[in-house]
């Protein structure tokens, strides 16, 4: 499975939800997944792929695309500070 | 000035090892039934106490959603389903406006003990070192407050109480003394407690008040008894429906009694070892408010936990207050069924009180087998006694020397 079935997977789990409920392009709001529920979706992730998700993007993810893109740079080790600014809905801090 | 506000109990709700509801947990408290017997939960081998009055045959998803679980502790969903009971019993229906006059009150004496014990046990014994974010929410003492008022859309008062073993007769003497006062119409108020972990067994069993239970377990608790051999820990949850009584007349409520007096106090003396004085202060401030003298009452269920330091000076309280009555007034453990099911007891003993009047019979102390020199007045032994009963009370005497009593009364 890559990133985006395995998210879908676990979504679907936490969320006690039917397989092909979830989609890439669903939203949390769409899925009725509310704050509560997002940061146990978070913490569920980060067992199933042995990562941290910094705080700021964590309490920050709105989307399913969301948490792939996020989850695909983190496990990459890419720097994350533009989607840290994007979900937050500001610009990137300008890179020196 | 307007009149004092009355307060009339308009349903009952329960969910314990004795019964599932509310009449069948009255109907095996008549027949002597105990509950208690070997833990079945999880393996209790290792412990040398290993029964407990549990609520038995219970599976969750009969009653819940799967993800409305993922939020329940156990203790939680005992007080859901008593709740449930209680206002479906008493077939009131609310207006938008009506919402923030209802309100809800519990008692806890551990909590979502078995999620703190699950959480421990991952951190401690596996190594964990992170906890699924359910964790607060599921365990807080407050949860189960939080989650009757959201199913039922209580938006009045809502309070949690936490005095051990009186906790649910304070919870429900507060919610009398809010409709009372004026502070709201209805409140749904008891306790409930889930305490059947391996941790909170282990704490109890080095207290050394805990019966052994060898043999026949559902003998194990046997109050005022010579014989007895201590307390037996019990689950479950009582939830009943407190109404302002001309709201309760005006929709034609059925009222199961009137509750009229509530009385506390604090030994302030020791942690553990109750006092005579303490409970005869909340005993005679019950009395005081419900404008009752000690002869017109005719049942107390007694806090009686089967510990010879209870047993002994709970008798002795009662002769204090009620001088010559004490021999008169019949007086009943139904811990002896139910076992001590901590923040929950309170709660199912006022409502086994309440239906005793109801019933015109009152629930005996079961598994009584010798007559003890230090506990000689009536504890209604073995068999359940038909009578008409006026007025009851209902004792709770908590660790702590925290100390709550209830009255309540026949309506005719």
């Amino acid at each position: 499975m890559n990133i985006q079935d395995r998210v879908i997977a676990i979504i679907s789990r936490e969320q006690r939800l039917e397989p092909g409920v979830v989609k890439p392009q669903s939203t949390f709001a769409e899925l009725g997944i509310d704050s509560l529920d997002g940061i146990n979706i978070l913490f569920a992730l980060e067992q199933e792929f042995k990562i941290q998700i910094p705080d700021s993007i964590a309490q920050n993810m709105r989307s399913v695309s969301q948490v792939v893109e996020a989850l695909t740079r983190v496990i990459e080790g890419k720097d994350i500070a533009d989607l840290v600014a994007l979900v937050r809905g500001t610009d990137p801090a300008p890179t020196t | 000035m307007p009149g004092e506000r009355r307060v009339v109990i308009t349903g009952l709700g329960v969910f314990a090892s004795t019964g599932k509801n509310a009449d069948t947990f009255f109907g095996n408290l008549l027949q002597a039934r105990s509950a208690v017997r070997r833990i079945s939960q999880w393996d209790p081998s290792s412990l040398s106490v290993q029964i407990a009055a549990e609520v038995a045959d219970y599976n969750p998803i009969d009653y819940f959603p799967r993800k409305r679980l993922d939020l329940l502790d156990r203790f939680t969903q005992f007080g859901l389903l008593a709740a449930r009971e209680a206002l479906a019993a008493s077939g009131i229906q609310f207006t938008e406006e009506e919402r923030p006059r209802f309100g809800v009150v519990m008692g806890t004496g551990l909590g979502g003990a078995v999620t703190f014990d699950n959480s421990y046990h991952s951190l401690y014994a596996k190594g964990e070192t992170r906890l699924p974010p359910f964790t607060i929410p599921k365990a807080m003492y407050n949860a189960v407050t939080a989650q009757i008022s959201m199913e039922f859309g209580a938006q009045g008062p809502a309070l949690a109480v936490s005095t051990a073993c009186s906790s649910s007769t304070h919870a429900i003497g507060e919610a009398f003394h809010m409709i009372k006062y004026g502070t709201a119409d209805i409140i749904l108020a008891g306790g409930s407690d889930a305490p059947i972990t391996y941790g909170t067994l282990r704490s109890w069993e080095s207290v050394r008040v805990l019966a052994p239970g060898n043999g026949d377990p559902s003998r194990a608790c046997r109050p005022f008894s010579a014989d007895r051999e201590g307390m037996v820990i019990g689950e479950g949850a009582a939830v009943l429906l407190l109404e302002e009584y001309e709201h309760a007349r005006r929709r034609g409520a059925q009222i199961y009694a009137e509750l009229t007096g509530y009385g506390m106090s604090s030994d302030a003396g020791h942690i553990t070892q109750p006092s005579v004085m303490g409970p005869a202060r909340a005993i005679r401030m019950a009395l005081d408010e419900a404008g009752v003298n000690p002869e017109e009452v005719d049942y107390i269920n007694a806090h009686g936990t089967g510990t010879r330091l209870n047993d002994v000076i709970e008798t002795q309280v009662i002769k204090e207050v009620f001088k010559s009555h004490a021999r008169h007034v019949a007086i009943s453990s139904t811990k002896s069924m139910h076992g001590h099911a901590m923040g929950a007891t309170g709660a199912l003993e006022l409502t086994a009180a309440a239906m005793a009047i109801g019933h015109e019979a009152m629930p005996p102390t079961a598994n009584y087998a010798q007559p003890d020199p230090e506990c000689d007045l009536d504890y209604v032994p073995n068999q359940a006694r038909e009578q008409t009963v006026h007025v009851a009370m209902s004792n709770s005497f908590a660790f702590g020397g925290l100390n709550a009593v209830l009255l309540v009364r026949r309506l005719d």
